[in-house]
């Protein structure tokens, strides 16, 4: 059913389609609208038999969605920045033991400076937990990823997270199409878990495993995930056979069949680059792009095969790893072997800056010529950071950098030195 | 279910870790020797007969005790109780009143007429048995049970001998001593009364026996030599109690005292405040801690309105002015060493009678021809298996070196028993090694919960003095189950599955009601929990032979 | 106290684990030849452990109150590593083990699971240490509590982290010597601090039931578990179970030092309902806290203190006003003496 409606609450309602069982709710920007939907939906009893449980900490909802999907319910929780970090443990421990959870991740960036808007620090930060990432770029494959989601949860006995854009999607009023629960029902079956907890039946779940089995471990972890490489793309294809859409898989690409230079992005952006990559086109740029939707598992041989023409490629990143750079251009690089392939690494829309098309258009201009550093933070503000720079060079106790940083901005108006 | 690998696991798999390769010290079920059953001289398994009794199964506690006490019912009487005395649970509040739960079974038995049965072949030996007092009657019992035929002489009108002759009836009702009499007779032993034998070698030859066991007890009162003007006013105490027995009236007067400081002296008193005597006196020449007499009995005759006069010996008698007789009394000191001492300070005192409770000698007479006898100081000599020194001829009793009370008696007429059987069978009677003792240091007594012991009900005081009905009344079936329980199965396992409870790694084994339990080796660590939570002692840690 | 059933006249057993002399019905559940052994031998426990003991103790107990039917979340911590090293499993019972602090949150989502299949006749145990419930794991007990999750949760409190090697946790004892407070200097050992008692806190949280157990009086443990299993809801015990290792007590001690806890008066045997107190255990042989202190190493430094050359008068005096004050507080005393003329 074609509705215009905020993201999250598309989302809840395509959670809710999928019967999930238990749901642990705990709020934090910007995903409580979508635990506030199937609140509702709980609470009206369009949604029945669920628990719909409210926690007390992200590091419960993700431990409650643990017990409840290790008894076989089909289990549920969403989360966003400080939150994942608060479940990091339970996280992990959800892989560990194979537990089939779904969460969405209203991505938005990590304190200090606090900043509740979007980029991927939060998913990021939870890239080696074990978990399947995938990322969507609207609305409609936000529904819709979701409900592949579970399938592919199921399938492997291994939890997947679905990154959602915080504000551009969780908060955006877009059209979406809302699948029936007819077929929602008939695309995704109940949950038959691998293993679970049961009296008449009992096992120890959750043993302690030493060296002598524990790489073993790690490595059917990712034996799975390697597995899913295979699923997602078929799921994708049977999801589109159902109903009629494109959505999700491994990766997308946008008139790349000649291009030289590919752009690859998470998420939302990839709106915006396609945008930029028809503009371009229009001037006889032979550019196109690559949405990456399945971070992990990383579509090493998909994007080899999508990229490896490509004279360069430029990775937009939401996320920066400290330190070095990109977190998805290092992972490419894995991807694509061929030394001849010039790869660029632009840190862009962090703690929610806007990412616009004269800033891509500029970007994307200057790698083809070769002007462009390997790795470029896009926008970024160099008389502040320089004089910030200059000062701590200067001042052993130059003071909190992020109220600097204002001060310089203008910010900061008030006469405090 | 196809479990993940590694992480998830089959329940109950660790059987496979045997952790006893841990251990440095592993625990060992013991039985300890109860402090009860050590001092019994009758060799009873109190322990035993108590755990059972607890159940409420009396009867298999009679049959416990009938395995080695043919008499419970009079010895929940008569006996001294030793076994209390020794008890354990004296420490925590008051010892268990072990005769008094006898004394119930054995009533018990009477009323249900419990009986035992002899269940070996005949041996076809014969042994003859001279007195029927408790030793010679156990003795009987035993042999009998043994399958042999046995033959008791006795020179009096009826079995029991002392328990007759000698406890007033209001300790030992006649009826109870009759019904555990009759019970061994029915075993086949032959009982010859009035039939003294006078010449024991004769006796032996004619009647064809294969082993004898005497058990004459000792009858002849010892005198002390007081100077008197009246004699007659000078009794001794077993003619006094043999006389009351058989129906005489001792003429013993309104004023009576009584000379000795044994038990037997307190019968006389007692029985002399029965007999309308107002004063009873006991004139003794120590103290009363010093007194042989059982501290109980000596109580009982003091509420009864016994006197006494410590300290004190009897030098002479001569007649009063109105014909009563004046009793001239020394008095005495203790030296260092705790004997009497004289003063020659003198006093007289006016009585009807005196009686002398001296203590007894042995008539050996009948052993005139017997050869290879040793007598020393009155006494028979025996062998550790009782045997005189002349082969086939055993003794026990008042007659030998040892105590001289019922219950000592009655362990003789056992222990003879099983050796002469022995001696029959050409083979050597072998008693079971004795177990250490167990003693409260053994015990873990936080298990057992306060329990007052139950008091016997006594029989009104004014009553006691003018009757010779029982004084000590009996328990009833709740008290003597409540009493029963008191125990604290010192030293033996009582099945309180503390050992099977507190083992952290589950290797105790139990193995089902009597049958108590087992380790398991390969999964005891050798804690120790079990040991140290045993309430009665029955684990001991042996060190690990690494 | 409405409490265990009370074992009338049978003098010998009436305290302890079995009692021949007893209608099957009435026995222990531990005494028990057929008894289930949640906790099955092989497990890797020290020994004299008292939480393995504890463990076994409180699972058979709830096991037979559900009547199988039961599920159970454990907490990281010794209990945890000692019964499920891979290859082999102690645990005979559904089991599941997360992290160190989620135990509750695991359990409230097993219930919910539960629930939601319809499967009410399963109840729900969660089970971990004093680390894992009165420190990291406390955000999420106090969570299930509030929420009132139809979960039990089973503290078996051994008073430090032992698994990591004796550190001192908030349920630590003042004055006691772990690795994280030495028994050095002026003030050697834990410090004098305001305490933490949760089994307080579950009360004021107003749930359903609340119990405190030592693994010194089994009969009083299966009576707690089993009451605790009638409720529907968030149910709290807080069980003592002595360390050998981390108290410096013999292996053959454990239950003698908990009971001496218990006659002392520092740890306090309790029972309350909806928050209010309802029954207590008196104490039956009270003791000064100085016997108790005295049997375990740990606290060792009270009686022969370097900086005052003897004993530390002071902070024994301290231990003893915080066992004086449970026995006001709880009335482990009031009624002592007409229990004696009942026995």
């Amino acid at each position: 059913m074609l509705k215009q409606c905020e993201g999250s609450v598309a989302i809840a309602e395509a959670v809710a389609l999928c019967r999930p069982e238990v749901i642990c709710a705990y709020p934090i920007t910007p995903q409580t609208h979508i635990v506030e939907g199937l609140g509702s939906l709980v609470k009206s009893g369009a949604l029945t038999n669920c628990e719909y449980i409210n926690v007390e900490s992200e590091f419960a909802a993700m431990s409650v969605a643990i017990g409840a999907s290790a008894c076989g319910a089909r289990s549920y929780t969403a989360t966003a920045s400080q939150g994942i970090l608060f479940m990091a443990e339970a996280v992990y421990n959800a892989s560990g033991l194979g537990l089939p959870i779904v969460m969405t991740v209203g991505n938005r960036a990590i304190g200090a400076p606090i900043n509740i808007w979007n980029d991927h620090t939060d998913s990021m930060a939870l890239r080696d937990a074990g978990w399947i990432q995938i990322f969507a770029e609207t609305n409609q494959e936000a529904v819709d990823l979701h409900i592949q989601a579970f399938k592919l949860a199921e399938a492997l006995s291994m939890p997947v997270m679905v990154c959602v854009d915080g504000f551009i999607l969780t908060h955006a009023y877009e059209r979406v199409d809302v699948p029936s629960q007819a077929d929602v029902d008939a695309y995704l079956p109940p949950y038959e878990p691998r293993q679970v907890i049961d009296p008449d039946e009992p096992v120890t779940i959750g043993a302690m495993v030493g060296p002598e089995a524990y790489m073993e471990v790690r490595y059917l972890a990712h034996a799975k995930q390697m597995q899913a490489l295979e699923l997602i793309p078929e799921l994708a294809a049977e999801f589109k056979a159902k109903f009629q859409r494109d959505s999700g898989g491994l990766i997308r690409t946008y008139r790349t069949e000649d291009a030289e230079t590919i752009v690859v992005a998470l998420g939302s952006v990839n709106g915006t680059i396609k945008d930029v990559v028809d503009a371009m086109r229009a001037d006889g740029v032979r550019i196109g792009a690559v949405s990456l939707i399945s971070f992990r598992p990383f579509p090493s041989q998909a994007l080899h095969d999508a990229l490896a023409h490509a004279k360069r490629v430029i990775t937009i990143e939401k996320s920066l790893s400290v330190g070095i750079g990109g977190n998805v251009s290092h992972n490419l690089r894995m991807a694509i072997q061929n030394p001849q392939v010039r790869m660029y690494t632009v840190i862009a829309g962090l703690g929610g800056r806007a990412v616009t098309r004269v800033s891509l258009d500029r970007v994307f201009r200057e790698a083809m010529d070769d002007r462009l550093e390997p790795l470029h933070f896009l926008d970024l503000n160099h008389e502040i950071v320089d004089r910030q720079l200059e000062r701590e060079r200067l001042v052993r106790r130059s003071g909190p950098v992020a109220e600097s940083v204002l001060r310089d901005v203008g910010g900061v108006t008030a006469g405090i030195k | 279910m196809n479990k993940p690998f590694a992480i998830t696991l089959d329940v109950g798999s660790s059987l496979a870790n045997k952790t006893g390769s841990w251990r440095t010290e592993r625990p060992v079920y013991v039985d300890r020797l109860p402090p009860c059953n050590n001092a019994c001289p009758a060799g009873e398994n109190i322990q035993q007969w108590l755990y059972l009794a607890e159940e409420g199964n009396y009867e298999a506690a009679w049959r416990q005790i009938m395995r080695d006490n043919p008499m419970p019912a009079t010895m929940g009487r008569v006996c001294y109780h030793p076994c209390e005395g020794a008890c354990n649970r004296a420490h925590l509040d008051k010892a268990v009143g072990i005769h008094a739960i006898e004394r119930f079974i054995g009533d018990l038995a009477i009323e249900r007429r419990w009986s035992v049965k002899v269940e070996v072949a005949s041996s076809g030996k014969r042994v003859l048995v001279v007195g029927a007092g408790p030793s010679g009657l156990s003795c009987a019992y035993h042999m009998a049970l043994l399958g042999h035929s046995v033959t008791v002489m006795d020179a009096g009108p009826a079995a029991g001998g002392m328990m007759r002759f000698g406890i007033p009836k209001y300790r030992l009702p006649r009826e109870i001593l009759d019904a555990e009499v009759s019970r061994i007779e029915s075993l086949g032993v032959t009982f010859r009364f009035n039939s003294k034998v006078s010449d024991l070698d004769a006796t032996m030859r004619e009647g064809g026996y294969d082993a004898a066991f005497l058990a004459v007890g000792a009858h002849l009162a010892k005198r002390a030599y007081i100077p008197a003007g009246d004699t007659s006013r000078i009794l001794d105490a077993l003619s006094v109690l043999r006389g009351i027995e058989s129906g005489e009236q001792p003429l013993l007067g309104r004023r009576v005292l009584v000379y000795g400081g044994g038990n037997t002296a307190m019968d006389v008193a007692r029985s002399a405040r029965r007999l309308g005597a107002s004063e009873a006196i006991v004139v003794y020449r120590r103290t009363r801690d010093k007194m042989p007499a059982h501290g109980f009995e000596v109580q009982e005759a003091m509420d009864e309105g016994v006197l006494f006069k410590w300290l004190s010996t009897i030098k002479a008698e001569t007649e009063g002015p109105g014909g009563e007789g004046t009793f001239t009394v020394e008095k005495m000191k203790l030296d260092e060493k705790g004997y009497p001492q004289p003063t020659g300070e003198f006093e007289e005192i006016k009585a009807d009678s005196l009686v002398l409770a001296l203590g007894q000698d042995v008539d050996l007479s009948f052993l005139s021809k017997v050869t290879g006898l040793s007598v020393k100081d009155g006494v028979v000599e025996v062998g550790p298996s009782m045997m005189t020194g002349h082969e086939g001829i055993f003794a026990g009793g008042d007659m030998v070196p040892a105590e001289r009370t019922v219950t000592v008696a009655i362990g003789h007429g056992k222990k003879a028993a099983r050796n002469i059987d022995a001696f029959l069978r050409r083979t050597t009677h072998v008693p079971a090694p004795k177990h250490e003792l167990a003693g409260f240091d053994r015990l873990n007594t936080w298990y057992y919960s306060d329990a007052p012991a139950t008091v016997q009900p006594e029989l009104d005081r004014a009553r006691r003095a003018s009757t010779f009905d029982e004084v000590v009344g009996g328990l009833d079936e709740s008290n003597a189950l409540f009493e029963a329980r008191r125990c604290l199965s010192c030293g033996n396992c009582f099945e309180c599955d503390n050992c099977y409870g507190v083992c952290p790694d589950n290797a105790v084994i139990k193995l089902g009601p009597g049958n108590r339990f087992r380790f398991n080796y390969d999964y005891c660590k050798g804690c120790g929990m079990c040991a140290k939570e045993c309430p009665c002692g029955a684990i001991r840690m042996e060190p690990e032979n690494i | 106290m409405s409490g265990p059933q009370r074992v009338k006249f049978y003098q010998t057993g009436t305290f302890t684990v079995g009692n021949r002399l007893l209608d099957i019905s009435v026995r222990s559940i531990q005494s028990d030849a057929d008894r289930h052994n949640s906790l099955n031998s092989g497990h890797r426990a020290c020994q004299g452990c008292g939480e393995a003991l504890g463990a076994r103790y409180a699972l058979d107990a709830a096991m037979h109150a559900a009547r199988g039917q039961l599920v159970v979340a454990n907490a990281t911590g010794c209990l945890e590593v000692f019964s499920t090293p891979y290859p082999e499993s102690s645990w005979r019972v559904a089991w599941l083990h997360s992290l160190f602090a989620n135990a509750s949150s695991v359990a409230t989502g097993m219930a919910a699971a539960m629930k939601v299949k319809g499967r009410t006749d399963v109840r729900v145990v969660a089970q971990g240490g004093d680390g894992g419930t009165v420190d990291i794991g406390f955000g999420c007990l106090s969570g299930m509590f509030e929420r009132n999750d139809d979960v039990l949760y089973i503290c078996y409190d051994n008073e430090a982290y032992m698994n990591t090697g004796v550190q001192r946790s908030s349920a630590t004892p003042p004055a006691a010597r772990t690795a994280t407070t030495p028994a050095v200097g002026p003030e050697p050992g834990n410090v004098f601090g305001q305490g933490k008692n949760v089994p307080l806190i579950a009360m004021a949280h107003g749930i359903p039931y609340v119990a405190t157990a030592s693994v010194a009086d089994l009969r009083d443990l299966e009576y707690k578990v089993a009451r605790a299993m009638e409720f529907r809801g968030a149910r709290y015990m807080h069980v003592h179970v002595p360390c050998p290792l981390g108290w410096g007590t013999p292996t053959s001690d454990t239950i003698k030092v908990a009971r001496m806890a218990v006659e002392c008066g520092l740890f306090p045997i309790v029972e309350a309902e909806y928050g209010e107190i309802i029954g207590r255990r008196e104490l039956r042989q009270r003791i000064p806290v100085d016997d108790y202190l005295r049997t375990q190493s740990r606290f060792a430094h009270l009686f022969s203190s370097r900086h005052l050359g003897g004993r530390d008068e002071a902070r024994i005096a301290q231990m003893q006003a915080i066992a004086d004050r449970n026995i006001a507080r709880f009335g482990l005393m009031s009624a002592r003496t007409a229990e004696k003329v009942n026995a």
